[in-house]
């Protein structure tokens, strides 16, 4: 498939994109579970700063570069990930907030975090490999 | 009288300068390739290397595995950088005990990929779009999250 094909370029455009993503998680602390955590304790809304400067940026650039550009810089189209509403979606959210609440780490923070020497996350990464090993086992 | 609200009593800019650099990566990340990148996938597409069941052999997991692993490697280069250039010297560390730490991960690994998404894909792509089946899911999971966290802080030490 010529479409997904990873040259170098692309796959160098996806590491930088990774570090500044990784970069932020480390920089607004969402890599310290405790952080995230006290959020969900009202105690500190900065999570809702971080989701909301990381939505807007998204938002614009979703919205603006494919008016700009025909296609992407080093690809053939912009993709779109469509959600669906369907139970599969709550119950899956339902069942995240759930482990996010008890542990305050989610898919992001626990592999970025690994980069600020915090091993202890591994635990959490561990579970969260199994979790969606689990859910592929269980899906028809 | 002290009545004054402190929604962030630890600073507020690093929250936002920190969110301003994930959609950043998330904006490179379309500009150059125009790909959609949330976090969890990665979790599923990785096993397609040693899981041969149809579910992980799917086109959208084979297909992607190999950028999203790269994109996930971007991510602890990141934080490595953050950690170089702005931490303390000091390796992070969490108080959180280990059983919450792999409970917690299981059920945010099976729910994310059941739901098709976290915090970062229905969270930041999904609501970038303006899917409103993702903000179904993000108002979901902040409900369940606001229980469970205040539940835990409650029973448990």
């Amino acid at each position: 498939m010529n479409a997904q094909q990873m040259t170098l370029g692309r796959l160098l455009a996806v590491l930088a994109a990774g570090v500044l993503f990784g970069f932020g998680l480390a920089l607004s602390t969402m890599v310290q579970p405790e952080v995230v955590l006290s959020f969900l304790r009202f105690t500190d809304f900065g999570l809702m700063l971080v989701m909301g400067g990381a939505v807007v940026v998204t938002l614009v650039a979703y919205k603006l570069l494919p008016r700009w550009l025909r296609q992407p810089l080093l690809g053939d189209r912009f993709h779109t990930h469509v959600a669906h509403l369907n139970r599969d979606t709550v119950v899956g959210a339902a069942l995240f907030g759930v482990g996010w609440g008890l542990c305050g780490v989610c898919p992001g923070p626990a592999i970025a975090g690994l980069g600020t020497g915090n091993w202890s996350l591994l635990w959490a990464l561990g579970g969260i490999a199994l979790g969606a090993l689990v859910q592929g086992l269980r899906a028809r | 009288m002290e009545t004054t609200l402190n929604l962030f009593p630890l600073g507020w800019q690093h929250y936002l300068l920190g969110g301003v650099f994930i959609g950043a990566g998330v904006a490179l990340l379309f500009v150059f390739t125009g790909l959609v990148g949330g976090m969890s996938s990665v979790f599923s597409s990785t096993w397609s290397y040693v899981v041969q069941r149809p579910y992980f052999q799917q086109a959208r997991y084979i297909d992607s595995r190999l950028w999203r692993l790269v994109y996930a490697a971007g991510l602890v280069l990141g934080a490595l950088l953050w950690w170089l250039a702005l931490g303390d010297g000091t390796p992070g560390s969490t108080s959180v005990p280990v059983w919450q730490l792999v409970a917690g991960g299981f059920l945010v690994g099976y729910g994310a990929r059941l739901g098709n998404g976290c915090t970062s894909g229905h969270g930041i792509c999904g609501l970038g779009s303006l899917q409103w089946p993702s903000l179904v899911a993000v108002l979901t999971f902040m409900a369940t999250a606001f229980i469970t966290a205040n539940l835990v802080a409650r029973w448990l030490p």
